[in-house]
């Protein structure tokens, strides 16, 4: 049994999920199908603010293969409305949301009909075939503008644009010092405004959605994050009862928050299942996807830094405006506010105050996105360190090395209220800086400058943390978030000493099947290979909170640990009546027990031998039930905090405004780690999706709502020709608030990488005059910053190919 | 339209619409769905297939175009239990994970292989362009292709489609 002589945890496992997928044996939604199984296409909004007057199906209806048609009247009476798990404030403002629009349409992409067809091409072809009458409302879509006084409003009947505001004072919440006075002593004073683009989460497979309403239970099938909750919800907002309703996430093509959702086409998938008594398949088309599945980001930030002329910062002043679109979807209103308690960061302000403004406007909704808040928070502040660094004339990371906490100082309460376990932020800038040559690149760049290059070199530096781990379920609860965030594990002994785990995490991609099963190898002594993990399916894992905010591993796997320490209990009594001692006298070691200090010699039973005694049951200990099995519920007492310093070099051809990331080093402290193959394929997704944010991405809007960035031809997620190679490393101060010492991984590339590029980016050029470019920085972009000396680079620029510099001046917030 | 085409070495022959794409044709009447449709606008590559040796994105080829050719998908690679090399490659350096992107992007690799044996990083970078992927960053899949290219004797078209030699399956091995 090799596997129990080498620890699993902190080995490079290949994983086992891969057998399947590089051989095409996979099982996406789209590709399952049923008898009888029938297809329902959506008809979408072109309008982003109409009244519907009319709408005629009868041509629809009568087409070859067309089963049915329904409009949002003929579903107004069940559909009920599109949950929101995430009331930030009482007072907050939430529209109704319907899953098809029954009289009006908010935003461009909104469903308006759906037809059922015999197959996906008849359905579609019947959707043109349906006629609707549209009466235009006035289009909001500039968050400045939608607040105003006098605005045009998206929802009538709430009389305001203003969902809710939500503040956190530190001087209020005794976290810190007032920090309007910090601002009135400021010897330095950094006012910025920086805008977060909206993004699209372009996971590569598109959403699909299967119900079968054919059995007892209604089947769904779903491409979803979150199965368990969408049972829950789908029971709430429909008033189907729970127990009549199975949700499976079979193979899920990516996620990154963007199916973290209860979407409006789950929601007719099922009533139209429901209606037909027939199973019926969904699956969005990537335009529609483009258009419809929730974006992420899209924030104004307006930032004032207080600091001492020595670098030291006094005080932290963020007020933002949130875009939420036109609906709130499930955790739309509180993303922004986990950024709440990440503007701080690693430093140690004394004076802090947030206050977010969440805007409805005629946009698409917006939602989770990787990072979900933490990355909108640690750009703002890691450029406003750069522009201390650069109003001082001191080094970067020295103004922030002057800030941060010290290892020495851990644990650590924040201004923000929060206590961050362990960290080192000292040894990950040490490594990252040798790694990535910092002082012979500086030189580098001091010599290009002097010679007048026409390609300058920028040096961008981010040294990020972020809370993950979602979340003590307290903290949830006085943030009025509308569940827990705990999570839930079973472990089943099968008779032949094999081992299932149950686990309420759901994966898409991250590899929970090897993580969990290299954890269990250790804890139960077992091969890793006789571990099999199921999740993602009510009916075999009836338990669990999903996937998303980097919590698989802090508080899915810390269950399974849990829930493997009760295995352990009940078989050690087992195992001492086997060896005809007392419990106290057995030890588990290795997968075995044996008497204590009895020698590596003595009389042992495996854990595989007691699994099979129990199933025969023949002599257990009096008051023994003959079952080891056992679940656990784990809450986490505290957040992860991950850290890290990335370093990124880019080049500026000062003539084109071409941006070329040279080099990329990611130093990342994720606590220990158990498979480090896993966690330098996040970091390498993450870092593409921030350093994609930092220089392509963006959904545009023109005047009249529509998304001109509505396919992959224009919506620019980077190709393998966009992007560097990345140097990554890792620095290791385990966490303290759990067993495993993990911290988790998932979104710190992409919260770190963001600013660590446009810092670079602005570094390149700011001898030019330039203090900002926003982003997505694009050679128009970063040409016209050149160009015209512009501190607020950006705004205007349409040349075609969506993102490469086309934001609409009177469209996105400025 | 009757169409005759060769499907990982099965020949069908089929009544297919005019209109219909490949790839649904292949998902949707021969059960080969481990080509995945990941767009609308033959931009991200995920229905990547071979249609006589050279690969194709199977959502911008009609049914009816491939009358009389022979097509192979991911499914038709590993032969006799044994997976092909670039199958391996990805394995072995942990180039996917979601694996949505997978097929196509394996399918466009072994292309890019036959057409170029030893592919520095920039070449595999440009030769992959194709085809998106949102989890990996594509660093992984880099390394797997050039991996590959050297375990595999090269050749071009189909040749390349030959099952070098391959130590172990996947399936949980150790780096
Ligand atoms: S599905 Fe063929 S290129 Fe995207
Ligand atoms: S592995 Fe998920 S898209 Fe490539």
């Amino acid at each position: 049994m090799t596997a129990t002589v080498e620890p699993e945890i902190g080995r490079a496992r290949l994983r086992k999920e891969d057998a399947r997928l590089i051989a095409g044996r996979t099982r996406w939604t789209d590709n399952l199908t049923l008898p009888g199984l029938l297809h329902m296409a959506i008809l979408r909004s072109p309008m982003a603010h109409a009244r519907i007057t009319a709408i005629d199906v009868t041509v629809a209806r009568k087409m070859s293969g067309v089963l049915a048609v329904f409009t949002g009247a003929d579903l107004a009476d069940e559909q009920g409305s599109l949950p929101c798990a995430w009331p930030i404030t009482e007072d907050m403002k939430s529209p109704s949301a319907p899953s098809v629009a029954v009289d009006r349409v908010n935003f461009a992409g909104e469903a308006v009909a759906v037809v059922v067809a015999r197959s996906a091409y008849e359905a579609a072809d019947a959707l043109e075939a349906i006629d609707v009458d549209y009466d235009e409302l006035p289009v909001v879509l500039d968050m400045e503008a939608a607040v105003a006084e006098g605005a045009d409003l998206v929802h009538e009947d709430l009389g305001t644009n203003t969902s809710a505001t939500w503040v956190f004072d530190s001087a209020e919440a005794g976290t810190g010092s007032d920090v309007e006075q910090a601002i009135a002593e400021a010897e330095v004073l950094i006012e910025r405004t920086y805008r977060q683009q909206r993004l699209i989460p372009a996971f590569m497979e598109p959403r699909s959605v299967v119900v079968d309403p054919t059995g007892e239970q209604f089947t769904m099938w779903s491409a979803t994050q979150v199965p368990h909750i969408l049972r829950v919800m789908l029971a709430m907002t429909l008033s189907v009862p729970e127990h009549k309703v199975r949700v499976i996430a079979p193979d899920v093509g990516g996620g990154f928050g963007g199916k973290l959702q209860v979407t409006p086409e789950e929601v007719l998938t099922f009533l139209v299942a429901r209606r037909m008594g027939k199973a019926v398949k969904y699956t969005e088309t990537r335009s529609e996807s483009i258009l419809a599945a929730h974006h992420g980001r899209d924030q104004l930030q307006k930032l004032t830094l207080a600091a001492r002329r020595d670098g030291t910062v006094t005080g932290l002043k963020v007020e933002l405006l949130a875009d939420m679109g036109a609906y709130l979807r499930l955790v739309s209103p509180g993303v922004p506010i986990l950024g709440a308690f990440m503007f701080n960061a690693i430093y140690k302000f004394p004076a802090y105050r947030f206050v977010c403004t969440n805007v409805f406007t005629n946009k698409t909704p917006t939602d989770a996105y990787r990072g979900a808040g933490r990355p909108e928070a640690t750009f703002a502040i890691e450029r406003l360190m750069d522009e201390l660094a650069a109003e001082l004339g001191v080094d970067p990371i020295e103004v922030r090395e002057r800030n941060w906490i010290r290892h020495e100082e851990f644990p650590f309460t924040t201004v923000a209220g929060l206590t961050y376990d362990s960290g080192n932020y000292e040894a990950a800038t040490a490594k990252a800086k040798e790694l990535f040559g910092y002082d012979a690149l500086r030189a580098e760049q001091r010599e290009r400058r002097e010679r007048g290059d026409s390609v300058q070199l920028g040096i961008g530096t981010s040294t990020f943390t972020e809370m993950c781990g979602l979340a003590p379920s307290r903290v949830l609860g006085s943030l009025s978030y509308g569940a827990g965030g705990w999570e839930h594990a079973a472990i089943r002994m099968l008779p032949t000493g094999k081992v299932e785990v149950v686990t309420g995490s759901s994966p898409h991609g991250q590899g929970h099947e090897t993580a969990w099963s290299q954890i269990v190898a250790d804890q139960l002594g077992v091969p890793f290979e006789d571990v099999e993990v199921l999740h993602g399916d009510t009916q075999s894992s009836h338990k669990g909170m999903d996937t998303y905010g980097s919590r698989s591993l802090t508080v899915g796997a810390m269950a399974v640990v849990r829930a493997a320490d009760k295995v352990k209990a009940k078989a050690a009594k087992v195992a001492a009546h086997m060896l005809e001692a007392s419990e106290g006298d057995v030890e588990f070691e290795a997968g075995a027990f044996r008497v204590r200090g009895a020698g590596a010699t003595a009389k042992s039973v495996s854990i595989q031998d007691v699994a099979l005694a129990v199933f025969a049951a023949h002599d257990l200990p009096d008051g023994v039930e003959p079952n080891l099995d056992s679940e656990a519920t784990f809450d986490p007492e505290n957040f992860s905090y991950p850290h890290g310093t990335h370093l990124c070099a880019v080049e500026v051809d000062t003539e084109t405004g071409r941006v070329d990331v040279r080099s990329y080093v990611a130093v990342d402290d994720v606590g220990k780690v158990v498979n480090p193959l896993i966690v330098e394929g996040q970091v390498h997704g993450g870092l593409a999706q921030g350093i994609a944010q930092a220089l392509f991405e963006e959904a545009v809007h023109d005047e009249s709502g529509t998304l001109l960035t509505g396919t992959f031809a224009d919506y620019l997620v980077p190709s393998a020709a966009d992007l560097p190679t990345f140097t990554t490393d890792r620095t290791e101060t385990p966490a303290t608030s759990n067993v495993l010492g993990v911290k988790g991984v998932g979104e710190a590339g992409t919260i770190a990488s963001t600013p660590a590029v446009v810092n670079a980016v602005v570094d390149a050029v700011r001898h030019l005059g330039v203090s900002d470019i926003q982003m997505p920085c694009t050679p128009m972009r970063v040409w016209q910053a050149i160009r015209t000396g512009q501190t607020d680079a950006g705004g205007l620029g349409n040349e075609a190919g969506g993102g490469l510099g086309s934001i609409d001046s009177s469209g996105g917030a400025r | 339209m009757r169409i005759t085409v060769t499907v990982d070495g099965t020949t069908f022959t089929d009544d297919v619409e005019p209109r219909q794409l490949l790839v649904h044709y292949l998902r949707e009447r021969l059960g080969k769905v481990g080509t995945v449709v990941g767009c609308d606008t033959s931009n991200c590559g995920a229905c990547t297939v071979h249609l006589d040796g050279h690969s194709v994105k199977s959502c911008s080829v009609l049914a009816v175009q491939a009358d009389g050719s022979e097509v192979t998908t991911i499914e038709g690679l590993a032969r006799d239990g044994r997976l092909h090399p670039v199958q391996q490659a990805f394995h072995d350096n942990h180039a996917l994970q979601c694996g949505f992107c997978t097929p196509g992007m394996i399918m466009q690799s072994i292309d890019l292989l036959a057409d170029n044996p030893d592919p520095d990083e920039q070449a595999v970078r440009e030769g992959l362009e194709g085809n998106l992927c949102r989890c990996t960053g594509y660093q992984n899949i880099v390394r797997a292709v050039r991996a590959a290219a050297s375990t595999m004797s090269g050749g071009a078209g189909p040749e390349a489609e030959q099952v070098a030699p391959a130590s172990n399956v996947a399936g949980g091995g150790d780096r």
